[in-house]
């Protein structure tokens, strides 16, 4: 007999989700001005989850003016008074986490193991360090009396809903800020249930006002002349349409776009210890991270040693369903998630890498990519190139330091990157030449409410979290 | 020039022989152990966390509650021990639970060299080990002649099993090859005149031995010495076995089998006293090595109040209901 772990799912009976939901505008739940809704489905199950309204340009519209209307009020709150609506929001999300979790893996897909231990303390963690801040902002380092910009437009992607929703929605209410959000269409429950989350903590009418809807919603959003500033993360292709669009007017704007994170390996590294970071730099929340270590390089003279421990290591990864406790990787977010990264994986095999995956069963409903890996791949694949935004890892090699710096630094991204070794003054020298936004050393995606997070190049502009994350949403 | 550590090489088996070279002299050992790969402590101590995070769940649970019995050195190790008192233990050994006779037996007994034969006599066919710790247990700190003299004393009185203690105070000065030989002549001391030998457990005390770096270079030491079996601790410190310093011996092991094709058990002792904490070790164990090392030949739990916790989860899960204390046996 072998050593099977039964399965141990979550309870879904936590978390009761209605059959349809409006919009959340000026604190109160309204169908779309002209009755449109879509379907959201959970990618495991590739059921109804529930229906959602689709808001128009007219409803974006008065989702702005009453975030201007609550503007007057909010900002003029003192700093310690708005800090009391954001600990009592962060309490909230403390206490209602369990049932966030579920909701989130059943939206989004992720393993309840993530959404559970990763995103809601996260999420909670993330409130509780912007109401920190709300009566310290003269403190921040942008002088005495720092102003908020005034109405703050936020879209946000559907890998990490609930906590994207706070990286953009802390700072902004934090700073005296108010907010319409719109969340990504295939995960829009968990920001409908912050909404309830607000209502809850007796958050003034107007201040944050949630819209669902696709991207023409979005779009009209970042267009509306009275929003002060735009905040997005998503894809670079979308990223740049709002930089044009917003191009020539006084908005200010925050991207946090792609990324093609180099993970590196030297021959010297704490193997075991790396092969979990390479691990969980790619296969974490499937692959669909930003920052993912999603082109491994490792030195030459390790390389049969590492991808041998990290084959082994991906046998043992659990595929499957969500709620149980024990998976380790979760569903595809949706059909067109899951196209494009058959399309990129496809691509890297018509180009001559080598592919190879273990043997794992996948569910016959829903959508599901196997964890893979390449190797053999060089700088002129497309899957060394082109984010993947999928459980797939491009493995590369190098043979000195510099020319790890060199291939590293070789993406016209820049979002984060991972250093394996145990020497200390190479751990340095590494960090002080690679492009990128977040540089992790020995560990790779961890995220902390007080460390500053964002891209260069194609990965976009501006910080988020910790203090530089104040910059983004005061007059400085 | 650093030999290099073929930790994860490709072709594994019989390359113990080609290993000897390492052994050959204090230099060569010494370069080889501090070019074993280094630990990240925040990493290690992640993973075995994460491990620890596994639900185990009906069939799994009242699979891995019968394993873990059948896996327990059921141990008593006080100065106080009397005849008596072992062959109480011994007779909880054959039949965990008096109520239920389809409990597995637990792998060892396990009491000092002087109640051996005690021990042999009561258990009698049943199959059940008996293990021994000698080599001036728990500190070790006795000469060698001393050590082998107690070593051969435990077998010669019927020990199946050595569980000998390392100098600790060698290692962290540096004398690893002082303590590569004298394992080795333990070893030696483990045979029996017709041409067997008792299977020998060598004891790390990683509690004392403070760094995981310590411990990876101390599990290949052992091993290369000619251990059947690694074990973290004595039970008589402060710290004793951790499931990081588990995980990284259950790495070492994995590693020293690649390399050379040679299987080594591991026997993590001291502090794990409850089901949920024993069930977590193997989870490890499953998920670093797997099915192969899931027997009581290559996996213990060095224990004596974890069989009580044990029997009534079991009991729990064929009634339905938890009992208690009382419905289990105190020895």
């Amino acid at each position: 007999m072998t050593f099977d772990y039964a399965p141990a799912p979550e309870s879904r009976a936590v978390v009761d989700i209605a059959p349809s939901y409006g919009l959340f505008i000026d604190g109160e739940f309204a169908p779309a001005s002209d009755g449109k809704v879509f379907k959201t489905v959970s990618p495991s199950s590739e059921e109804v989850l529930s229906e959602v309204a689709q808001a128009s340009a007219d409803d974006v519209d008065r989702a702005v003016k009453a975030a201007r209307k609550a503007f007057e009020k909010w900002s003029a709150l003192p700093g310690a008074e708005r800090a009391k609506y954001l600990f009592r929001i962060a309490r909230l999300l403390q206490e209602r986490s369990r049932e966030l979790a579920v909701l989130e893996s059943l939206d989004n897909g992720k393993p309840i193991r993530e959404s559970r231990d990763a995103d809601l303390p996260l999420v909670a963690a993330h409130f509780f360090y912007y109401a920190g801040w709300a009566d310290k902002l003269d403190h921040a380092g942008y002088g005495a009396n720092p102003r908020p910009l005034g109405v703050a437009g936020q879209i946000i992607p559907w890998n990490f809903p609930l906590l994207m929703l706070a990286w953009k929605i802390a700072p902004a209410l934090a700073t005296g800020n108010t907010v319409v959000l719109k969340p990504a269409e295939t995960t829009p429950l968990s920001a409908l249930f912050f909404a309830d989350i607000c209502r809850q903590a007796g958050l003034p009418k107007g201040v944050v006002n949630i819209l669902t809807g696709e991207g023409s919603t979005g779009a009209a959003l970042v267009a509306h002349p009275d929003v002060n500033k735009v905040a997005f993360t998503g894809s670079t292709e979308v990223g740049k349409a709002i930089a044009r669009t917003v191009a020539g007017t006084d908005k200010k704007v925050t991207l946090e776009l792609g990324g093609k994170a180099a993970n590196i390996v030297f021959d010297d590294a704490p193997l075991d210890q790396a092969v979990e970071g390479i691990v969980n730099g790619i296969f974490f929340n499937q692959g669909h991270v930003c920052c993912a270590g999603s082109r491994l390089l490792v030195q030459e003279s390790v390389q049969d040693e590492l991808l041998d421990a990290l084959k082994r290591r991906m046998r043992t990864l659990r595929v499957g369903d969500p709620l149980d406790k024990n998976t380790d990787i979760g569903a595809i977010n949706s059909a067109e998630q899951l196209a494009r990264i058959t399309a990129l994986a496809d691509a890297g095999e018509a180009e001559g890498a080598e592919r190879w995956s273990p043997s794992c069963e996948l569910p016959t409903t829903g959508y599901w990519f196997a964890p893979t890996l390449f190797t053999g791949v060089t700088q002129a694949h497309r899957i060394a190139r082109e984010e993947i935004f999928g459980p797939v890892l491009s493995v590369l090699t190098f043979r000195t330091p510099a020319e790890a710096v060199e291939k590293a630094n070789n993406t016209p991204y820049g979002l984060s990157a991972g250093i394996w070794t145990e020497k200390g003054s190479r751990m340095l020298w590494m960090a002080n030449k690679l492009r990128a936004g977040v540089i992790w050393s020995n560990t790779f995606n961890k995220f902390d409410p007080a460390s500053p997070f964002g891209g260069y190049q194609e990965s976009g502009y501006g910080r988020e979290g910790g203090r530089h994350g104040l910059e983004a949403y005061l007059n400085v | 020039m650093p030999i290099t550590v073929p930790a994860y090489g490709k072709e594994a088996a019989g390359r113990l022989a080609s290993m000897a070279d390492v052994t050959a002299d204090d230099g060569a050992l010494r370069r080889f152990l501090h070019g074993l790969p280094g630990v990240d402590a925040v990493g290690l101590e992640a993973r075995a966390a994460t491990l620890g995070t596994r639900s185990i769940k009906t069939t799994a649970k009242a699979y891995a509650i019968d394993l873990a019995i059948s896996m327990i050195d059921l141990t008593t190790l006080e100065g106080a021990d009397t005849p008596g008192k072992v062959r109480a233990l011994c007779a909880k050994g054959v039949h965990p639970d008096p109520t239920d006779r389809t409990s597995p037996k637990v792998a060892a007994i396990c009491v000092y060299p002087d109640m051996v034969a005690t021990a042999k006599e009561a258990l009698g066919d049943s199959g059940i080990h008996v293990a021994s710790v000698a080599t001036a247990f728990p500190a070790g700190r006795a000469a060698l002649p001393v050590k082998l003299a107690d070593t051969r004393d435990a077998v010669a009185a019927g020990a199946d099993e050595i569980d000998m203690v390392i100098d600790r105070g060698a290692f962290l000065s540096g004398r690893y090859m002082d303590v590569f030989e004298e394992i080795k002549a333990v070893k030696e001391a483990c045979a029996r005149p017709d041409g067997t030998a008792a299977h020998l457990k060598v004891i790390f005390e990683t509690g004392e031995l403070q760094t995981y770096d310590n411990v990876r270079r101390v599990s290949w030491l052992a091993m290369l010495a000619g251990a059947d079996f690694i074990k973290t601790s004595t039970g008589k410190v402060a710290v004793n076995a951790t499931p990081p310093v588990t995980l990284l011996m259950l790495e070492a092991v994995r590693d020293f089998h690649t390399t050379t094709g040679v299987q080594v058990g591991v026997k993590p002792a001291g502090g794990i006293r409850t089901t949920k904490d024993a069930i977590k070790y193997l989870v490890m164990v499953n998920e670093t090595l797997g099915e192969p090392w899931l027997t009581a030949d290559w996996f213990r739990f060095g224990a004596s109040s974890l069989l009580n916790d044990l029997l009534m989860q079991r009991q729990k899960l064929s009634t339905g209901r938890y009992s208690g204390p009382d419905y289990v046996t105190v020895d």
